[in-house]
């Protein structure tokens, strides 16, 4: 920990990608980008600002090893968990005749 | 590796290199992910099986209002970073200073969320109806996701916002006990960084 110490500037260049990321979100919504290509991007975008979170700000990035083998495994699992049901969603678009 | 382990079979030492109660909050973070993991995934489930979702939110000022309020949490990791970089030098004053500003800035974002709550239940938004305007076949169950997610959330970010001032009021508070509360701070905003993408961001109203 001592040896790798993240300065105040680099704490701030965080912050202002996670605002530039959260912008072109909020852009991409404004556009109106197909309710499918909007799912995947968000997605991507904020996989990115959990890692800029985790690795910068929670300092997982300058602990040991075998403490990131231990979180970020988890972590992949849990967002895969959430993101079980999204396939289904773009295969909802051709079911819609059944009603 | 060296340190790690002293000899075969010994159980090593300190094997994460951190103390245990920051190992402690780690592994609360991953209980508390798979919570809200758990949340969204039942939010993807019902919205793919549903007929229709509403999609009530306009961009303004819905959006913007949320943006602004995404806006607020960022800010608060910031000061939060700010926080522990001033606590690793000992500089207690200034530590509680960015602590208060950290909570601050959570409390705003609690009271934002307030506001936009209370807009959207005085539309007629409950937990298991949604209002008529908002579509004929709209799934009923928007509510129940929405105030289900959002609201432990928000449950989040208040018992942040109580924890961090229990951990600057503190006079014995050591530099780890600061850097806990800001790993449980960042872990909320972590989580709000998939609740507003997909609560929000996934039902505009063009």
């Amino acid at each position: 920990m001592e040896s790798e110490h993240i300065t105040i500037r680099t704490y701030s260049l965080v912050w202002l990608w996670l605002i530039a990321l959260t912008a072109i979100e909020v852009f991409l919504g404004y556009i109106h980008v197909p309710l499918a290509m909007m799912l995947v991007s968000v997605i991507g975008l904020s996989i990115i600002k959990a890692v800029l979170i985790m690795a910068y700000f929670m300092h997982l990035k300058f602990e040991r090893l075998s403490l990131i083998l231990t979180i970020v495994p988890a972590m992949v699992v849990c967002i895969l968990l959430f993101l079980a049901f999204f396939p289904d969603g773009f295969r909802a678009f051709s079911l819609k005749t059944f009603r | 590796m060296n340190q790690t382990l002293t000899t075969n079979w010994s159980g090593g030492v300190s094997p994460f290199g951190i103390g245990h109660r920051k190992l402690g909050m780690w592994l609360f973070i991953l209980s508390d992910s798979l919570t809200f993991g758990a949340l969204l995934m039942c939010y993807g489930y019902v919205r793919v099986a549903s007929e229709a979702w509403a999609k009530p939110f306009t961009f303004s000022p819905s959006i913007i209002f949320s943006t602004v309020m995404t806006f607020c949490l960022l800010t608060s990791s910031l000061t939060m970073v700010m926080a522990v970089a001033a606590s690793a030098k000992g500089d207690r004053p200034k530590m509680v200073k960015w602590i208060a500003a950290t909570m601050i800035a959570g409390l705003a974002f609690v009271v934002l969320h307030l506001i936009e709550w209370n807009h959207l239940i005085a539309e007629g938004l409950r937990p298991f109806s949604v209002p008529a305007e908002w579509g004929e076949n709209a799934s009923p169950m928007f509510g129940a996701t929405f105030f289900a997610i959002t609201g432990l959330h928000m449950l989040h970010v208040l018992s942040g916002v109580i924890y961090l001032g229990v951990t600057a009021a503190r006079k014995k508070a050591t530099h780890e006990d600061v850097e806990i509360s800001g790993l449980y701070w960042h872990f909320v905003d972590l989580v709000w960084m998939f609740v507003f993408p997909l609560i929000y961001l996934l039902s505009i109203k063009y």
